[in-house]
Order: C-alpha cells, then structure tokens, then sequence
C-alpha cells in the first residue's frame, strides 16, 4: 500500500497542471461546503441565543387557549396562577389594539411585561425612567414601518376585557434594536400593571408566563409548560431544511469536480496500458494495480483538503472574527440576523474532508475496475481492449 | 283671599299638564326605532369606499327579516360578484366563489373590515336595541341641515357595549337620525356615521345615504347609498338558509 501512495504521488505530482486544475476544482468544492456548513451553523447558534435573550427566556408557562402561531387566540387565551413570582415566572400578557400615526392604522399586539424583570433583553426598565403618561416601548422595525421616533406621540385603541373600545394617547418612551422581528414588528411593549389597569384585568392575568430558571416541566392545571429547547427546536428544524437545500447545491459543485477526477480516471487508464501490462508482468496482482490507480485517484482530494484548508483557514478565520453583514432584513419571520459569524468546529472539518475524501476514492475506483478485466498481454502492446 | 289663592294653584297645576312636553330620550329612541324598522326589507345598494389613493364601489342586495336575520349578495366588481353573506342572529357566515366555500365567522374575526370598509362585521352584527345597552338623556336641541333635531347622550349601562357612549342626532319632524357619534371609554371620538338623502318608503322614513368614518383615520370613510328599497314585502324563508349560500 506504501507503495501505491508513492506511486500515486508521483504520477500527480509528474502530472503537473492537470493536477492542479482537479485539485483546485475540488478544493473549491470543499472551501465551500465548509463555509456554507458554517454559516448555517453561526446562524443557528446566533438564533438561538437571541431568541432565548429576546423573546423565551429559560421556558415559557403557557395558557392552554394561546397559540403563538393563531392571532384569534389572544383574545380568550389568557388567565392566572398564584404567586408566579414565588415560582420565579415572570407575568407576559398580550392584547391587540391599534395605533394611528399620521392618520394611518396599524394593528398591533400590546406586550405588557413587569418592568423590574430580568428574564428578557427588552429593556422595558426604560418605562420606569420616563416622565410621560403613558409611556411605551417599540423596536426598530415597528418604529420604521410606523414612522415613529423617541418622544412621539401616538393615538393607541384597545379593547378593555369585556370588549368595550377605549383610546388614549402613547408616548415612545423608547426604542430598542433586536435581531428578533416576532417581539419587534407589529409589537407595543409597555408596563403590564398599566396594560392590566386600562384592559380592566386582574393583577398577574397572563398570556404567558417567562420562567427565569431552567425546568424541565411544570403541572399547571389549564397550562401548558414549553421548555427551553422545544422552545428553539423550530431554530434547529429550519437549518436542518436549509441544510438539505445547501446539500443540494454544493452536491452539484462536488458532482462536477468529482466528474473531473473520473475523466482524469479514465484518460489515465486508457494512456498507460503499457504502464499497466507492466506492473501486471513484474507479479502485481491485478487487484494491486487497481488499488494504485484508485489511490491515485482519490489522493487528489487529499491534496485538494489540504490546499482547502491551507487557502480556506484565512478567509474562515477572518469571517468568523468580523461576521458577514446581511443588509436590511424583513420586519418578519424568525430571527433576521444583519452579521452571521460562522462556526466551523472540528467535526464539521472531518466530516467535510472524509465527504470528499470517500467519493473521490469511489469515483477513482470505477474506472480502474476496468484495469481487472485488462488482457496483460494486449496491455503491454498497448492494445487497445 | 284663601279662595283665590287656593284656585290660583290648583289652575296652574292643571295647566302644568296641559303644557305640551316634548319626547322623552327614551320615547325618541323608540319611535326612532319604529320608523326604521319592518318586517322585511329588500335593499339594493351601493357600498363606495374611499381609500387613500382612489374609491371602490361595491353593489349588493340585501334581504332583511326582522331584527335578527339578514342576507347580502354582492353583485360588482367582479372580484366581490357572488360572494354571499348570511346573518342568522348571533352566526354569520361567508360564502366566497372563489374558493367554493363557506366559512363562519366567529370571535375576533368579526372585528376585522368589511371588504376593506370603515365598517367592521361587528358593526353589522349589533342588533341588540339601543335601549337594552345605554341609558340616554336629551342633551339638547340644534339645527343639523336645516333641521331641528335633538342630540341625545346615551351612556353604556351595560360592560359588554362596543362603543361606551353615543351621540345621536335625531330629526324632531321625522324621527330619523342624521348623525351619531360612537365613542370610546375614554371619551375619544372613534367613528361617526352621517345620514343624509331621506326618503319616504312604505310610510316609512329612511336615511338612502349614509357615510361611515372611522374618526381615528385619515380619509372620507364609506358611503353605503340605497339605490332602491321596498319594505315589507313578502321573503321566501329559504333565502335565510345556509344551502342559500352555494346556490
């Protein structure tokens, strides 16, 4: 077998461009599959926490009638357990209501929320500091979309619990940049004693409650409690479906460099009959010679994972310090990332070079099966067979 | 000197009740309530509603029996043409052809607009008496138009009101409101209807224009205009039947 790597060094080397030109194709391959494996993961990673700072915390408490994903829920879904505090969740309710900046309507959910809590990144601790009747809190993409600044005001009308209208006027006390649009777009966060206060509801009325330690699970009767990671599990089953469709992609650009090696293959095969017959004449068994071809086949994605890693280890390292800017994104959906940093861990590495590795042995080994029925003889004349 | 005095009293006492008194807020209401209702009625109309840029104007025929129930079939544009609508007391549901399906309309889906309208299902879906949910008082007389008419304030004696009070114009001669302002909790203005092009039907007056405004907006709301109307007149039962719908 040493003496097929030697060999198969050799020749590669001897080859000179031709080499290279595969190598550079398959080393492209791989610098990509790489990247795009780490991008997906720094973006599923980076989900993950903003959505666990930003919007679940360590778990959420949730009244049976709410369905996050249903908009008519909110009305009914809501209700009360004693002393949450004591059981360290934290109060979320929300109810829907509309704003009329400029004349204009935008339906909204009101997110009423203790502004003392330390479960959530919203820093509706903001609240507590302003001088303005009614002060609330608004993220970028509600402020853009609705043209709203710091120290506007604003019509706001909600319906109390009995579904009585009522209106007053709103002060944007402040406004807070997330990644995350499901607590931003759309969304009026204010102090949950006032939002009990103007909906007439009772002290600790919720439509959710924010669990500050991490528990596995919660019996409450009309409750249902989320931990953390069913929480994020959407996060992991939406790479897993981008995943598939990168796979699809970069299994192309594999499939053409691969295709490379398989022409090379047989080109090879076809050139050294002489060179084939010979090594059959010296005593190499025939499934020798096929071993040296397919090695040498296959030792061009060794090259290639190296000139990958050696080319690819400074732009991975760059992108994963400085993170790649991805612009101005819809105030809708999961969380929209502006800057992914890539995570490239060591399996990713392994798994990617023994891809690449594997199917260019099995790509070099096909042709060189043919090299099995070769008549020696005819081999060493240089026959073609 | 007893004698006279004692007749003086008992003379302006009787001229007390016979000094003609106007309606009570209550008696207007009611009677505001008689002149607007029948039996059944069939009204052919127009619903223009403006937008921000330009209007639409959506045609439909409506069959109405008593309170409670209540059928639209909208005839143009074409986009709108064969959608159906069917309100049987506290139910409604929607027919579109589009879809070939029916589809009831229930809790918050009731708050949403009208085809776009400043009026929401929920508006159409009231018809629980004025009386029934607010108490009301005459605030006073003024001229609307030209003419005279009470403004009268009603006050939500009940929790479950939509609107916490109302102001409703009423014309003195014909007893048909001209105005109404809705409000909210707070005393916010949020919607007010106008009624204008009064017209005489089966002895009955009737508003055959009204403009609906959601205060809170921009804009100059939605005009709903009957183009023709006959009242009590007779309505075959299977108009207001779910199988109506798909037909």
């Amino acid at each position: 077998m040493r003496l097929a790597f030697k060999l198969a060094f050799r020749n590669l080397i001897g080859a000179g461009l031709r080499t290279w030109l595969n190598v550079i194709v398959l080393a492209f391959a791989f610098i990509l599959i790489v990247f795009y494996h780490g991008l997906n993961s720094g973006w599923n990673e980076q989900a993950k926490r903003e959505t666990v700072e930003w919007e679940v915390g360590q778990g959420q408490l949730r009244n049976n009638g709410y369905d996050p994903y249903d908009p008519f829920t909110i009305a009914d879904g809501h209700g009360r357990i004693d002393n949450p505090q004591a059981q360290g969740l934290e109060p979320v309710l929300i109810r829907q209501g509309s704003i009329y900046p400029d004349g204009r309507m935008f339906s909204t959910f009101l997110r009423g929320m203790d502004p003392n809590q330390k479960v959530l990144k919203v820093p509706v601790h903001l609240l507590k500091d302003s001088k303005a009747d009614f002060p609330v809190l608004i993220g970028k993409r509600m402020a853009e979309s609705a043209h709203l600044k710091q120290g506007d005001e604003v019509l706001m009308r909600w319906r109390d619990k009995h579904g009585t209208y009522d209106a007053t006027t709103i002060t944007v006390a402040g406004i807070f940049d997330s990644n995350l649009p499901s607590i931003d777009a759309g969304q009026i966060w204010m102090d949950i004693h006032k939002l009990w206060e103007i909906t007439g509801m009772p002290e600790n009325e919720a439509t959710f409650y924010i669990s500050a330690t991490a528990k596995e699970n919660m019996d409450v009767e009309g409750w249902t409690y989320y931990n953390q990671a069913s929480l994020v599990q959407y996060i992991d089953d939406l790479a897993e479906m981008d995943k598939i469709g990168a796979m699809i992609m970069y299994g192309l650009l594999l499939a053409i460099a691969l295709l490379a090696i398989f022409d090379t293959q047989v080109l090879s095969i076809f050139r050294r009959q002489k060179e084939i017959g010979t090594y059959i004449a010296l005593g190499l068994t025939r499934a020798r010679v096929v071993a040296i071809f397919t090695v040498e086949g296959s030792m061009y994605s060794i090259f290639a994972s190296v000139v990958g890693m050696v080319a690819g280890y400074p732009l991975f390292a760059y992108f994963a310090k400085t993170g790649i800017g991805m612009g101005e994104t819809p105030a809708n959906g999961i969380a929209t990332l502006q800057r992914i940093y890539p995570v490239y861990g060591v399996g990713l590495i392994v798994s990617t070079t023994a891809l690449v590795i594997i199917s260019a042995t099995i790509v070099s080994f096909l042709p060189s099966k043919k090299i099995a029925r070769m008549n020696p003889v005819d081999a060493l004349k240089g026959k073609l067979q | 000197m007893k004698k006279t005095a004692l007749f003086t009293i008992i003379g302006l006492i009787a001229m007390s009740f016979m000094l003609p008194t106007g309606p009570s807020a209550s008696q207007i209401i009611q009677k505001v309530d008689d002149n607007m209702s029948s039996d059944t009625r069939i009204t052919e109309s127009q619903m223009i509603i403006h937008g921000r840029r330009n209007s639409r104007t959506i045609t439909s025929i409506g069959y109405s029996r008593g309170k409670y129930d209540n059928f639209t079939e909208y005839l143009a544009p074409e986009r709108e043409k064969g959608t159906k609508m069917l309100k049987l007391k506290d139910y409604l549901w929607i027919y579109s052809p589009s879809s070939d399906r029916t589809i009831q309309l229930s809790g918050h889906m009731l708050r949403q607009s009208v085809m776009g309208s400043d009026l929401s299902y929920e508006d159409m879906m009231e018809d629980r008496k004025l009386l029934d949910i607010y108490n009301a008082e005459i605030e006073g007389e003024e001229e609307v138009d030209g003419k005279k008419v009470w403004r009268l304030a009603l006050t939500a004696k009940v929790d479950d009101a939509t609107y916490h009070s109302r102001k409703l114009w009423v014309e003195q001669e014909r007893f048909v409101p001209l105005k109404e302002d809705l409000f909210a909790k707070s005393g916010q203005l949020l919607k007010r209807t106008v009624m204008s092009d009064i017209k005489k039907v089966d002895g009955k007056w009737y508003p055959h224009k009204m403009n609906y405004k959601d205060m809170l907006k921009d804009g100059q709301g939605t005009d709903f205009v009957v183009t023709k109307m006959q009242i009590n007149v007779p309505i075959a039962d299977e108009v207001f039947n779910k199988s109506n719908l798909k037909k």
